[in-house]
């Protein structure tokens, strides 16, 4: 078995690894970034409407600073995410916009004078200022206060990711591409690179690492309709998971975006929410004010879409043979404003649903579209119990979307964590704790293993079809562990997914061409998703309470009381059928915000006696410091700072705000 | 309002699919049929998964986004190429030719490896912002500024998918390897634009102003022609062109 000898070893070349990838590189260490595609093809590419950062040149950004994002941040996690966590990313968001700006990517501007924009179904007229001309302009999202998401048309993670990679191979970081990590190298205390399969020979390689960064996505695939790529398959997070040492975080918090295109699931930006489009029913009336007067068509995501699957339940929807689904109006948005900022959205309705929107109605419904759960990191993006194991993206659990993540705060957290993160992984290279001492026959025991266990498959002559069973995997995930959950149908997804598992033993193959043999790349891959599927619905089941995107119907409230804490799933050895799951207390007492009511869905939760006291506390610490700036006023709630590399520790600049 | 527009029911689709895997000393180019029934709004990508899954798992496509913007799968689809995951078969007749998209290295059936000849692209022509200081970029202030029509002007440059149409309908890259494509050239118009790169005319005349690059289009259009995205491939390439003629 060929062994390739690198510092770091990056798993995925979309936006955070990439990243972090010329992070380290900076910092003179030699990277290897691995990817299943060529990198400019990763999921990063399909985000659309924008980049959540603070800059507020923008009329409808005025006021915006990281103050604002965090507490939307916060309040949009339903206070499951990691606030330290979260302010480290609002603050350092600025920063990754400007630096990719400065890096080449065309990002919109603000333009001077007058412009007509859409709130509320009504045309208005707004005048932007003079002294923000030509700086970064942006738009609207759902959970925000301010018009905080930057962006390039409604191509912005096409044009990120391009910038990334083009940087990236300016930096000389190689992307060896069409590689799948299949399994991480391990004495049981430190991870030193992973067992890797191409895919275009179906060699078995190894690459051992001094720092391994697992930046490999979401994934969306483990359920049937999904806004995912058909990559995003989990397996990063997977092979973690296989390890029975590295945790995964909150699996159970699967985000349903409100518009994936019907049936098909494809994406529709929020943007076209964000410019001003509406939802609308089967008869064509606008029925989120009724739900949501607060926030309307723009409440965070997992309100949404729960409001427009109850809305559907209620018999509200258009009805077709492929089932109902609502509306999604942008023609009152105008057809220029269509063509320029929403060309991607045109695109895909003319090419896949034969719609124009400058005329017509897009029909919509939610589909699953982001992993909030992942890998489970410190706020430097380490495992906390497989030492020289780091994660960033989606893959992680860093954990900064708790249980719902705002839209336009993916692409930015990959930056983000991508910049902090390849940083950790440098000083972890530079530190004693770097130095690998790892034999290669251990290595060899690894490569030689998993060679066994494709064997194992391609001789196995078993009776079951992989594609088979994939596709009742998916099933189960859509009908049992989506928008609305209860104890009984989470209960029949986890024995249905045992099944499924003890199933997955016995898949025998009926292709044994030569090369990477798609046949065993589903097969080998169904084995380690069902695990993923089983922590996201054994979570489900064992959380009797509803926070964010996580519903139960049976469960109504959130219970600040008893699940203030995160998942954690472990994987107790390869004959487990179920994962191992350990909590992880989220500190009130350490909060910059204690938990309440974020400000659209619901009112009615059940306190933690902690709350008032935290309150207290902070009140009493801002005694005195009225004339303090919002800075200190800051530090003396919850100082975060020291968190982070010192370089991007300053300040953030702003029009009017030095 | 109108309906999902919906396929005519009822038909099998015969595709014709050309396969071969360099990676099997017995495989030998040739065609193979599969029937499909046609389902409602059926694309390409739907139609190879469902023959992968029950008729022939070996076979080899590449998809990624599936939804038209990663650019993974480019093919000859009847002749032409196009980007299979957005082709709905309602707009194709009952029987529809598949092949891998020439001037690629195969790696197996109907996938090639776009991947190393666009990364040779991109190393080769330098497609990346050029200018002093970029690691040193202060980003704590407030952004350089730039006029908002300038930037819409770079990203409609800059949509393009490097998913290899315009090099498989080009002449010139069918007859030389080394030939930067229009994806190439395009790119080096973006960065020919874009104020932050701190190359002049005289640079990029070291990068493609030769055969192998601007000067090796023969205007046969069928970059501009096949571009998924509608990118002004042959405007942009007379551009450069005149440009580079300009540095001599």
């Amino acid at each position: 078995m060929q062994i390739l000898y690198t510092d770091v070893l990056v798993i995925g070349g979309g936006l955070a690894g990439q990243r972090a990838a010329i992070g380290a590189k900076r910092r003179g260490h030699d990277v290897i970034v691995l990817s299943l595609v060529p990198a400019k093809r990763s999921h990063s590419a399909a985000a659309q409407g924008g980049m959540q950062a603070s800059l507020g040149n923008c009329l409808g950004g005025t006021g915006d600073n990281e103050d604002v994002h965090f507490t939307d941040t916060v309040r949009g996690s339903d206070w499951g995410a990691d606030q330290e966590v979260v302010r480290m990313f609002a603050h350092t968001a600025p920063k990754a916009i400007r630096e990719l700006a400065a890096w080449g990517v065309p990002w919109n501007r603000v333009q001077r004078g007058d412009h007509q924009i859409t709130v509320n179904g009504q045309k208005q007229t707004v005048t932007e200022p003079d002294n923000a001309h030509g700086l970064i302009t942006s738009r609207n999202f759902g959970g925000t206060q301010k018009w905080r998401a930057c962006y390039v048309s409604d191509g912005t993670g096409h044009a990120m990711l391009y910038t990334m990679s083009n940087q990236a191979i300016a930096a000389g970081i190689p992307v060896h591409e069409r590689m799948e990590a299949i399994a991480l190298i391990h004495d049981g205390e430190r991870c030193c690179g992973a067992i890797v399969r191409n895919l275009m020979t179906g060699e078995i390689l190894a690459y051992m690492a001094k720092a391994t960064c697992i930046a490999s996505g979401g994934f969306g695939r483990i359920y049937r309709v999904s806004t995912n790529a058909i990559i995003n398959e989990g397996i990063g997070a997977a092979i973690a998971l296989e390890t029975g040492i590295a945790s995964l975080g909150n699996m159970e918090a699967v985000q349903f975006h409100p518009t994936g295109i019907f049936p098909a699931g494809i994406l529709v930006t929020e943007g076209c929410r964000g410019d001003g489009g509406l939802l609308l029913d089967g008869a064509e009336y606008r029925f989120m004010p009724d739900y949501e007067p607060e926030k309307t068509e723009l409440a965070s995501r997992d309100v949404v879409s729960r409001r427009m699957e109850e809305h559907i339940a209620a018999g509200h929807g258009a009805k077709t043979r492929f089932g109902d689904h609502l509306w999604l109006d942008i023609r009152l948005l105008g057809k220029e404003h269509i063509n320029t900022k929403l060309r991607e959205v045109k695109e895909i309705c003319q090419y896949f649903l034969g719609v124009d929107p400058v005329n017509e109605l897009i029909p919509v419904r939610p589909a699953q579209h982001y992993s909030m759960g992942g890998i489970r990191t410190n706020y430097r993006g380490e495992s906390p119990q497989l030492k020289g194991l780091f994660s960033a993206g989606e893959s992680a659990c860093w954990d900064m979307h708790g249980f719902n993540r705002l839209g336009g705060n993916s692409v930015a957290e990959t930056v983000v964590a991508g910049m902090i993160v390849g940083d950790s992984i440098a000083d972890f290279c530079d530190s004693p704790d770097g130095a690998l001492a790892i034999s290669t026959s251990l290595v060899e025991e690894f490569g030689e293993r998993e060679r066994q266990r494709l064997a194992g498959i391609a001789d196995s002559g078993g009776s079951e079809n992989a594609f088979e069973l994939m596709k009742l995997m998916q099933e189960t995930m859509t009908a049992n562990v989506g928008i609305f959950r209860d104890g009984e149908r989470l209960q029949e997804a986890v024995s249905t997914l045992q099944d499924l598992q003890r199933r997955s033993r016995d898949i025998g193959l009926r292709s044994s061409a030569p090369g990477a043999n798609p046949e065993l790349v589903a097969a080998y891959r169904v084995q380690r998703m069902l695990k993923l599927a089983q922590c996201v619905a054994f979570g489900a089941l064992q959380r009797t309470e509803s926070r964010g995107a996580h519903f139960r119907a049976d469960f109504p409230q959130r219970n600040d009381r008893d699940w203030m804490r995160r998942t954690l799933a472990i994987w107790p050895g390869e004959e487990a059928d179920l994962p191992t799951l350990d909590y992880e207390e989220l500190d009130i007492m350490r909060m910059e915000i204690p938990p309440g009511w974020r400000g659209y869905g619901a009112k009615d939760y059940i306190d933690h006696p902690d709350t008032p006291r935290r309150q207290q506390q902070l009140d009493e610490a801002l005694q005195g410091m009225e004339r303090a700036d919002r800075h200190a006023r800051q530090e003396a709630l919850m100082p975060f700072r020291h968190l982070l590399p010192e370089h991007l520790r300053g300040n953030n600049q702003r029009l009017g705000e030095d | 309002m109108s309906d999902i527009p919906v396929t005519q029911l009822g038909r099998t689709l015969h595709l014709q699919i050309l396969r071969h895997n360099p990676r099997d000393p017995d495989s030998e180019p040739r065609l193979q049929t599969f029937e499909v029934e046609e389902a409602d709004a059926m694309t390409l990508f739907i139609a190879l998964s469902e023959i992968r899954e029950k008729q022939d798992p070996s076979l080899q496509f590449d998809f990624v986004c599936r939804a038209g913007i990663c650019g993974s799968c480019g093919m000859i689809i009847n002749g032409r190429p196009g980007l299979a995951c957005r082709t709905l078969t309602r707009d194709l007749p009952d029987h529809i030719t598949l092949a891998p998209l020439p001037a690629f290295e195969l790696i197996g059936d109907l996938s090639v490896d776009t991947g190393k000849w666009m990364r040779g692209m991109s190393e080769h022509l330098e497609t990346w912002v050029h200018s002093q200081g970029l690691e040193q970029a202060d980003i704590d202030s407030l952004e350089e500024s730039m006029e908002p029509e300038l930037a819409e002007q770079l990203y409609e440059l800059e949509r393009c998918i490097e998913c290899g149409c315009c090099v498989a309908a080009c002449g010139t890259a069918q007859m030389r390897e080394d030939f930067s494509g229009a994806v190439g050239l395009n790119q080096i118009t973006r960065f020919q634009l874009d104020p932050r790169d701190e190359r002049s005319d005289a640079d990029f005349y070291q990068l493609v102003g030769n055969d192998a690059g601007v000067f090796g289009c023969m205007t046969l259009l069928g970059c501009e022609d096949m571009c998924p995205k509608d990118l002004p491939l042959a405007t942009q390439i007379a551009f450069l062109r005149r440009r580079m003629v300009a540095v001599r």
